[in-house]
């Protein structure tokens, strides 16, 4: 079973691809272009398509997926915790 | 799945080009002529009308847009007669004119001095002998070269990016390979990934072209924004479904023009294009205004992949529906036409999703209905670029 996937190497999130993922669980993900399994224990509950932070992240960090910039952090991240709109915000407009 | 040999059944039109669908509309030029074109479309079993709220008082490049919009959509191939309603004589006729350029049958009426029943009654009539003339249509073997394929994704949540849009992107890459001519859009909806799109057109030409809409629309944004549009771009549905930023959006959104393909020229609103390959239309982000222009720019099948479930139509496009999130094909299969979830639990690849995305194409472009069509989504709306006078 795969619970979540990440587009690629260096990323520093994955996105939840099942229902369900409670804080405190080991979670097994793909990473899709290098095809290669990683791991990752969750500190949040975290819904299907929302993402986790694969990495701590400080205040004024920069965000990478797809390998590819998607905005800063507003609030510290801790490795497994859920990353979105309440700790992290886009940088255009 | 697909080579240069593959084929397909369509109707040609006099124009040359190849539809997929044989509607005979009835088309208002404006707000109040709605009522009698949807009364001429009741009288008539196969003519469909396709109201619409504008066509008062415009003036100027959206006046222009909205010409263009309603000649571009009576002009689709997959329309095979038209019947124009509108108050006035005069837009009446520049309406049907444009149409008329095609070689399809025309017939156009205006209300002023005649009053609805009056109009009714000869609308009804001409209406009655085009879908006649429309019945007796038969499809015919077509190369897939000839199929213009439109794209543009709604309701999209992180699974867009990783299962959905990147299906599109195969399929696309494998129609540019057989000489389809291809479209994206949705301006605002590459904004964090504009840098990529503009590393993927042909030449420099097309990149200055590109980066110059691209710029005007930010423009626009700039002017009227309140905030960083974090309420709408991403939307409420986008952010419920995980997309965090405009960005993130983005790099999901381009996932659909593939790898391979190249950007080969840019198209203003409802413009069409003048050879195959992949078109940039300027064009807003909002479904039903996005696959309107697409119709209206001659493309006669589109792919739509969702994440959180848009259910969308277009009353003369099929729209088929591509979705990779679990959760949404068990609790809105009655939408959905291609279901790539597979592609999240490695139990399909991304080729055999693009595979299955064009086989559901080859049969849509035969006929099978898609979800929409047989849902009875038919929105059609109009983009506006300001006020009326």
């Amino acid at each position: 079973m795969i619970h979540f996937v990440v587009h690629e190497e260096g990323d520093s999130v994955g996105t939840i691809v099942v229902e369900g993922v409670t804080s405190g669980t080991t979670l097994s993900g793909w990473i899709m272009e290098q095809d290669r399994m990683t791991e990752i224990k969750t500190r949040s509950d975290i819904p299907i398509g929302h993402k986790v932070a694969l990495q701590a992240l400080d205040v004024g960090a920069t965000v990478i997926k797809y390998g590819v910039d998607i905005g800063k952090v507003v609030a510290p991240i801790a490795a497994g915790e859920h990353l979105h709109v309440q700790n992290v915000k886009t940088k255009r407009w | 799945m697909i080579s240069k040999e593959t084929t397909f059944l369509g109707y040609r039109r006099e124009n040359g080009r190849v539809g997929v669908r044989n509607h005979v509309i009835i088309l208002p030029v404006d707000d109040i002529s709605n009522a009698a074109s949807e009364a001429v479309a009741n009288n008539i079993k196969g003519a469909m009308a396709l109201p619409h709220p504008y066509g008062r008082l415009q003036f100027g490049a959206d006046l222009d847009l909205h010409f263009r919009t309603l000649i571009g959509t009576g002009s689709n191939p997959n329309v095979a007669a038209v019947v124009v309603i509108g108050i006035e004589p005069a837009w009446t006729k520049l309406v049907a004119d444009g149409i008329a350029k095609t070689g399809k049958p025309v017939q156009s009426f205006s209300i002023a001095r005649n009053g609805d029943h009056e109009t009714i009654m000869k609308a009804s009539k001409a209406a009655r002998e085009l879908v006649q003339f429309a019945s007796e249509k038969q499809r015919e073997e077509c190369p897939i070269s000839e199929l213009w394929v439109s794209t543009k994704c709604g309701e999209s949540d992180t699974t867009s990016g990783c299962g959905a849009n990147p299906t599109v992107g195969n399929a696309f890459d494998k129609l540019y390979g057989v000489g389809a001519t291809l479209v994206f859009g949705e301006t605002s909806e590459l904004t964090g990934g504009e840098h990529l799109v503009a590393a993927r057109c042909a030449t420099p030409d097309v990149k200055e072209d590109f980066m110059k809409m691209f710029n005007s629309y930010q423009d626009m944004i700039n002017r009227h924004k309140t905030s960083d549009l974090s309420d709408s771009q991403p939307t409420k549905g986008n952010i419920a479904g995980g997309l965090t930023t405009i960005e993130e959006k983005a790099l999901g959104n381009i996932q659909k023009i593939g790898k391979k393909c190249k950007v080969d020229g840019v198209l203003d609103y409802a413009e069409t294009p003048t050879a195959p390959g992949l078109w940039f239309m300027q064009s807003s982000s909002a479904a039903a205004e996005m696959v309107t222009l697409c119709a209206a720019a001659g493309y006669v099948v589109h792919f739509f992949p969702t994440g959180q479930g848009n259910i969308v139509g277009n009353p003369i496009l099929p729209v088929i529906k591509i979705c990779a999130n679990p959760r949404t094909v068990r609790t809105m299969s009655e939408h959905i036409d291609v279901d790539t979830s597979g592609l999240l639990q490695r139990e399909m690849n991304m080729d055999g999703a693009g595979d299955q995305l064009l086989e559901c194409m080859l049969r849509t472009a035969n006929g099978r209905l898609t979800a929409a069509e047989a849902l009875g989504h038919r929105e059609f709306v109009l983009t506006r670029l300001y006020e009326s006078a």
